[in-house]
């Protein structure tokens, strides 16, 4: 038997940069009650949206991708040559091949990376920062540009108010690398997992190619399930949820989000733990909600750098992924 | 196996405590959504909450039939 040689391991990934973009088409409330039968107080009561924003004048989603990633870059500090792999979570590309990762690799730069697309939908950044720091812990990649990216105006039936109001698009990203002791080790374990029984909740209709769900069940789903999946990540870390400074799950709906939050804080989260609320002007973007709410976070001085972060993600599949990061 | 009078007060503190309504006004004649002013995504909490504490499955097509809280306490008596 020949042995082979591997690469050097290393002590684990951090995050190095963060960036995101949405388009500047503001969908409001009010907009959606002109061609269908619901309300802005109806919408901010059970999902708490105010506004979205929704491609308006033909972006792709491959340019919003390109977009997030070149910010996340430019905040990394990192040259091009340096990103040696790109993960591009999504569950809205326009058809399957070809995928979504080389083509935004391209478009920013990146001269011959590993790209690959990843689909677990609104769990997709978080099963993409997990396998980024699988990848880079293991020695096999040393950058990675992890996007989430998503239009998912293309994918639903503007005349069905039970996904209309709630579904949105953006992109986010970030840069994980190497960290160059055990001390600085900026992303923990990942929680992971998926429920396959549960795949007809929430998938696209073929006939009209529009995303379908049930409402309920889902619902159900996600404040059941996912505080347990997020007190996992916290507990494979190493931590107590008393540890965590800010709580950023997938943005799906807002009383998901406090029932979450809700059932953390009874596990011993503290008061003072700040929740991404962010789906209130974005809406719910899938695979792009958590890195554009952490961005959005940033910039309104609610996560710094050194804060310890929670992220967990939910949705179609069904499939979950939860870790804790430190903020670079 | 508790009464229909335990019941009550135990769906009584669930809906207290997942929609903030004093247990004094969950009574057996009151609708959730007319009277009391649940919606429909309170009620999936409340029953997640009503199936640990008395041991029964509330699912969402049955849940949508329990539209008084005497209904909700009779099917509860019924299947635990
Ligand atoms: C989709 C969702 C908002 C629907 O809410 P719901 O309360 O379950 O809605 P229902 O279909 O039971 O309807 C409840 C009532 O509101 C009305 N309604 C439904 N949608 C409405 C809308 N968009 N505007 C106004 N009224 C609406 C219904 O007609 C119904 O009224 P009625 O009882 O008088 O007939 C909610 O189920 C949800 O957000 N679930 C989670 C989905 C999610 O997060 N998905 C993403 C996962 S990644």
């Amino acid at each position: 038997m020949t042995a082979f040689r591997l690469p050097a391991t290393t002590p684990g990934a951090r995050l190095l940069g963060l960036g995101s973009t949405q388009p500047a088409n503001v969908v409001t409330n009010d907009d959606l009650a002109k061609t269908m039968d619901t309300s802005d107080q109806w919408i901010r009561d059970r999902v708490g949206i105010q506004s979205r924003r929704v491609v308006g004048d033909g972006t792709l989603l491959v340019e919003m991708a390109a977009e997030a990633g070149e910010r996340a870059l430019k905040d990394s500090g990192l040259e091009l040559s340096e990103i040696d792999t790109v993960i591009f979570a999504s569950c809205t590309m326009p058809s399957p091949i070809p995928n979504g990762a080389a083509q935004t690799a391209d478009r920013i730069g990146i001269s011959a990376p590993a790209a690959f697309d990843l689909n677990a939908a609104c769990a997709g950044f978080s099963y993409g920062v997990g396998t980024a720091a699988g990848l880079i812990r293991s020695g096999s990649a040393r950058h990675v540009l992890v996007i989430g990216a998503e239009k998912l105006s293309d994918w639903i039936d503007w005349t069905d108010r039970s996904t209309a109001i709630i579904f949105a698009d953006g992109a986010g990203a970030a840069v994980l690398g190497p960290a160059p002791d055990e001390a600085s080790v900026g992303v923990g374990p990942v929680a992971w997992g998926s429920a396959g029984d549960l795949a007809p909740t929430i998938f696209i209709k073929p006939e009209n190619n529009a995303l379908f769900q049930e409402g309920q069940s889902v619902f159900r789903w996600a404040t059941t399930k996912i505080a347990p999946v997020a007190l996992r990540a916290i507990e494979l870390a190493g931590l107590t949820p008393a540890d965590i400074d800010v709580f950023v799950p997938h943005q799906a709906n807002l009383r998901i989000v406090e029932a979450i939050a809700k059932k953390l804080r009874k596990s011993g989260a503290r008061e003072d733990m700040r929740v991404a609320d962010d789906i209130i002007l974005s809406g719910n973007t899938s695979s792009a909600s958590i890195p554009l709410a952490l961005d959005h976070m940033r910039a309104d001085g609610r996560v710094a750098s050194g804060d310890t972060v929670l992220l967990v993600g939910f949705g179609a599949g069904l499939s979950y992924a939860g870790q804790v990061i430190t903020f670079p | 196996m508790a009464s229909n009078e335990e019941i009550l007060t135990g769906l009584a503190e669930i809906v207290e405590e997942v929609a903030g309504i004093d247990t004094a006004d969950v009574s057996t004649e009151k609708s959730f959504v007319d009277d009391l002013d649940i919606d429909s995504l309170s009620m999936v909490e409340i029953a997640v909450q009503a199936e640990d504490k008395f041991g029964v499955k509330i699912p969402d097509d049955q849940l949508a039939e329990l539209k008084t809280v005497g209904d909700a306490v009779d099917y509860i008596a019924k299947n635990q």
